[in-house]
């Protein structure tokens, strides 16, 4: 564990916390524009975290603890995700705590919590939400793992940094695995992100809501944690879609010139991936909840297409 | 331990045996107190959980040991019983020990009401049924293996029947006996190919034997077929959703925890240390028997609205996986590759170890609800964190044990698992290096239902407005179930933050049955789980959880001294609407509603939906085992069938009977004459 290590690994929690709001607020102003609206500033979620900060917390009466400190255990979660997922270096001394399976762990357990404090009211909106949440969670964390794997077979190994290292070394050279990854990430990414397809984070249009059924009767500080865990998500998805698919960038271990001009990379990367985004919601229409597992069963199936051919053709 | 033993020159052997004596003995002081409640839930139910520590810690120091072996004076005059305890008996051992230990303490305070059966007869059927486990476990030959296989089965089936004044329970006891029998004869049949005609039933001949491929298959497949209906794979699972929620939930408790392990030891043992050679299409069966029983028994278990069967069926899913993990096992060992072959089994061992904790807990908590409220279905219950915090939060963690979420021990069984299943390139024929990446995106899919599953467990019974009034008037579990239910919530908790420790003691088990371990890989560091090197693959279980629990701190002290931590009570909003009550919940049959829509094809469905003109409107759905109607029933007719042609020859008169007698005897004369 070098110093230049810790330093990496705390510059890669500092810029998440920071960025991932940035990137929401950037796919938002997109979203304006695209659909010739006057955008809200880029700096509006900090502004909303810092409203949202201040004010009193309402809390039902009936509440259990649960309720109070799942907002903390998600927040945590998405932390530690993208603390793990190798942003801006490979040289991370948390990243061999966890793979890519325990980060899809991590997910998991975060989606468990927010859905059971979703139920813990007890209010029609808050269960309808966390059993939708539900069902697209149990077929797009199957679908990202399958998603990984196609990359761990190609460098062996689970390992986030050591996937990262190998892809960015490889030649130039377009994998079939790699490409049906990339189209099932995108849709997983889409959905587990509360993005239009699947769902649509502006709207409380009570029939179709998602994410935002299940954060109803949430408010003040817990909500802020919330909404920043939800766009640290976001952010800790897009980081890995970068990971696996455009490596190039990242700072490799020893290399503190690398790591500086990693940063301005990544923010380059995102900044693109964010308009990407934003053009494929403007572009598609929110589909009915029973044609989701149809869409999710599709990026699971690419998925594990991808694993085939990668066998097929002999991975490397 | 051992040392302890070493002082009194004792082997480890004798003292698995002292405990097993001290169980018989406990079960007969339960005769002497037939009625009297307090002894039995106050003295010995708490000894029996004793005696439990007492044989985990011995099982502790027996695996690192060499086998033990010993042949006791008992049975019959030419057949004494042959004993051997060796790393994988240890293993077993140590499974029950600790299970039974938190399930013996908990079954102390719950055992305090009259449940159809005197207390002390159920002191005593709960006692024989761990000994006879334990025996099972040690059996060295086929006699005592089945005398104690059979003991074990007679001993649940009681326990089963303990509220045997239910016609229902009665029903769900005769199907349980009848699998349960038709299991043991396969076997039975297959420890009778194993001694190959020599005569000698004990399992040092049958290591001896050196049987051909054919007729190794043929075994293979017996014991798949008989230890298979006892662990509920499919499609012999029916009688498994029936006598679990009849049966006391202390007793669910360890069939589930426990005896389903005993049926999948059979299979280790007969299928890695009694055959000699493995070939690769038993692992393949195994697999695809295994992945087919764990999407059967996860699909079903969403939809349940009962939490036993709930329970049940995400037992049927657990030994669905473990089965997969031991098939995959089979698969390398056949092809000499050993290591792989060790990680596959030490994924299926380590899943056992803490589905064993994790489901003991979970039906301990049944058992709680269950004693509080007197409902078992679902859709009565809800809000019940609040009456019962010493239910609810032990039940959480094993929840997220059973959903396999870090840091608990079903994520570490999972991710062993799941490693073992991607690092397979190197299989010979593309046939089989195509199907093992498909096994392993069924397993992703299978894990991600199992926590629809148990979200919809947990938030049904646990969160929400009580969906009856009488349930604000639940009372908490007693002390010593809390102290069995945190039992196994420190039990599920190692498990998940120390696997390293816990793979060594599983090194010794993989060592003899594959030839290789994981140890010396895992023991590079102690708090980094290293399957096969750092580059591959890593997790470390204490760091993950320390990071989630210092962001979640910092977070929360941050919140508080940056910005302030006022906080108001108020009714719920709920996009205002007015009045919210219970029934606007999700139901439990609601909540499973979107998998039962994608996975129609799995069930046999009956809609009763009300019509336009109905003045009294009623919706009902149910959901049965397509299995019952396609093979169940026919097999059922069948054997009716055929025995109404027997009925031909009972014509009931004397004279005829007297015919037959002689026919018979004209018969066999000719025969021996010849």
């Amino acid at each position: 564990m070098s110093a230049l290590g810790v330093f990496s690994q705390v510059l890669a929690l500092v810029a998440a916390l920071l960025l991932a709001p940035l990137l929401t607020g950037w796919i938002n102003q997109w979203r304006h524009w695209l659909q010739n609206k006057s955008a809200p500033s880029l700096l509006q979620p900090y502004m909303n975290l810092h409203k949202l900060f201040n004010k009193e917390s309402l809390m039902a009466e009936h509440a259990s603890p649960l309720y109070r400190f799942a907002p903390y255990v998600v927040f945590g979660c998405m932390l530690l995700a993208s603390a793990i997922v190798p942003t801006l270096s490979t040289d991370l001394p948390l990243s061999p705590a966890a793979d890519a399976i325990a980060l899809v762990g991590l997910f998991a357990l975060a989606r468990v919590f927010i859905s059971l404090a979703a139920m813990d009211v007890g209010t029609a909106f808050g269960t309808l939400g966390a059993r939708r949440e539900m069902l697209v969670g149990f077929l797009a964390e199957p679908a990202l793992l399958m998603v990984l794997f196609c990359a761990s077979m190609i460098t062996g190994s689970t390992s986030l940094t050591t996937m990262v290292e190998t892809l960015a070394h490889r030649d130039l050279a377009i994998y079939p695995s790699l490409l049906l990854a990339g189209v099932a990430f995108t849709m997983v990414s889409l959905a587990e992100n509360a993005r239009v397809p699947v769902d649509n984070p502006d709207t409380h249009l009570e029939l179709t809501m998602i994410h935002e059924a299940m954060i109803l009767e949430y408010s003040a500080r817990h909500l802020a944690l919330l909404e920043w865990a939800a766009s640290l998500k976001l952010f800790a998805y897009s980081c890995i879609g970068l990971a696996l698919f455009f490596p190039w960038g990242v700072a490799e271990a020893n290399a503190p010139l690398a790591l500086l001009l990693a940063l301005p990379v990544l923010v380059f990367k995102l900044a693109l991936g964010g308009m990407l985004m934003a053009m494929i919601e403007t572009a598609s229409a929110k589909m009915r909840i029973f044609r989701v597992p149809e869409f999710l069963g599709t990026a699971f199936l690419m998925a594990v297409i991808g694993l085939l051919v990668n066998v097929l053709l002999g991975g490397k | 331990m051992s040392s302890f033993l070493e002082a009194i020159n004792w082997s480890h052997l004798d003292g698995v045996l002292l405990v097993v004596l001290a169980w018989l003995l406990i079960g007969l002081a339960g005769i002497a107190a037939l009625r009297r409640f307090r002894v039995v839930s106050v003295l010995l139910f708490p000894l029996g959980a004793l005696a439990s520590v007492g044989l985990m810690a011995v099982a502790l120091s027996a695996a690192f040991a060499s086998p033990e072996v010993a042949v006791l004076p008992l049975g019959l005059p030419q057949l004494p019983f042959h004993l051997r305890l060796d790393s994988l008996s240890a293993f077993f051992l140590l499974l029950i020990g600790g299970v039974s230990a938190g399930v013996s303490t908990f079954a102390a305070g719950y055992f305090r009401q009259e449940e159809g059966t005197p207390p002390g007869l159920l002191c005593l059927e709960y006692h024989v049924f761990l000994a006879s486990m334990v025996m099972v476990v040690l059996a060295d030959d086929a006699y005592v293996f089945m005398v104690m296989w059979e003991t074990m089965a007679f001993s649940s089936f009681f326990l089963v029947l303990a509220n045997h004044r239910l016609p229902e329970i009665r029903s769900a006891g005769y199907l349980y006996m009848l699998v349960a029998h038709v299991g043991a004869l396969g076997i039975l049949l297959c420890f009778g190919v194993l001694q190959a005609n020599t005569g000698d039933y004990t399992f040092a001949n049958m290591r001896a034997q050196h049987l051909n491929p054919l007729w190794g298959s043929v075994a293979f497949c017996l014991a798949v077929f008989g230890f298979g209906a006892k662990a509920g794979l499919l499609p012999l699972h029916v009688w498994l959703p029936e006598a679990h929620p009849a049966a006391p939930s202390p007793v669910s408790a360890l069939m589930s925890g426990v005896m389903l392990k005993i049926a999948l030891y059979g299979i280790l043992r007969v299928s890695f240390d009694l055959l000699p050679t493995r070939l690769w299409w038993w692992g393949v069966l195994l697999m695809g028997l295994g992945l087919a029983s764990a999407l059967f028994g996860v699909v079903f278990s969403t939809v349940q609205v009962e939490m036993k069967r709930l329970l049940a069926y995400s037992s049927i899913e657990n030994i669905g996986l473990m089965c997969a993990g031991i098939g995959l096992a089979l698969l390398f060992s056949s092809y000499r590759m050993q290591t792989l072959s060790a990680l596959a089994l030490t994924a299926a061992l380590y899943h056992m170890l803490s589905h064993a904790f994790f489901k003991g807990l979970l039906f301990c908590s049944t058992g709680a609800v269950l004693h509080a409220t007197g409902e078992r279905s679902l859709d009565k219950l809800g809000g019940l964190m609040r009456f019962m915090p010493w239910v609810a939060w032990p039940t959480l963690v094993g929840v997220l044990a059973c959903a396999g979420l870090p840091p608990f021990g079903g994520f570490v069984a999972e991710w062993l698992l799941l490693q073992s299943f991607l690092f397979t390139t190197g299989l010979p024929g593309s046939f089989l290096d195509m199907l093992v990446p498909v096994m392993a995106a069924l397993i992703a899919l299978i894990a991600a239902l199992s926590g629809y599953t148990m979200v919809k467990y947990f938030g049904v019974v646990f969160l929400g407005q009580p969906r009856l009034a009488k349930l604000t008037q639940a009372h908490d579990a007693g002390r010593l179930e809390r102290l069995g239910m945190l039992w196994l919530v420190a039990g599920c908790g190692v498990l998940g933050l120390f696997p390293n420790q816990v793979i060594a003691l599983m090194d010794p088990v993989t060592r003899s049955l594959v030839g290789a371990g994981l140890a010396q890989m895992v023991d590079n560091s102690s708090w980094l789980l290293v399957p096969v090197n750092v580059d591959r693959a890593s997790y470390a279980p204490v760091i993950f959880m320390l990071g989630v629990v210092l962001s979640f701190g910092i977070a929360f002290v941050l919140v508080r001294r940056l910005y302030h931590g006022r906080l108001r009570r108020v009714p719920p909003w709920d996009c205002g609407h007015p009045w919210q009550t219970a029934r606007m919940q999700d139901s439990a049959e609601g909540f499973g509603q979107p998998i039962r829509q994608i996975f129609d094809p799995f069930f046999r469905i009956t809609k009763h939906l009300p019509s336009a003109l109905d003045t009294q409107p009623s919706y009902q759905v149910t959901v049965e085992d397509p299995l019952w109607h396609a093979l169940y029933l026919p097999l059922a007719r069948l054997v009716a069938w055929l025995s109404k042609l027997v009925g031909v020859l009972q014509q009931g008169r004397i004279a005829v009977y007297l015919m037959y007698s002689f026919v018979t005897l004209i018969v066999v004369l000719l025969v021996v004459k010849r």
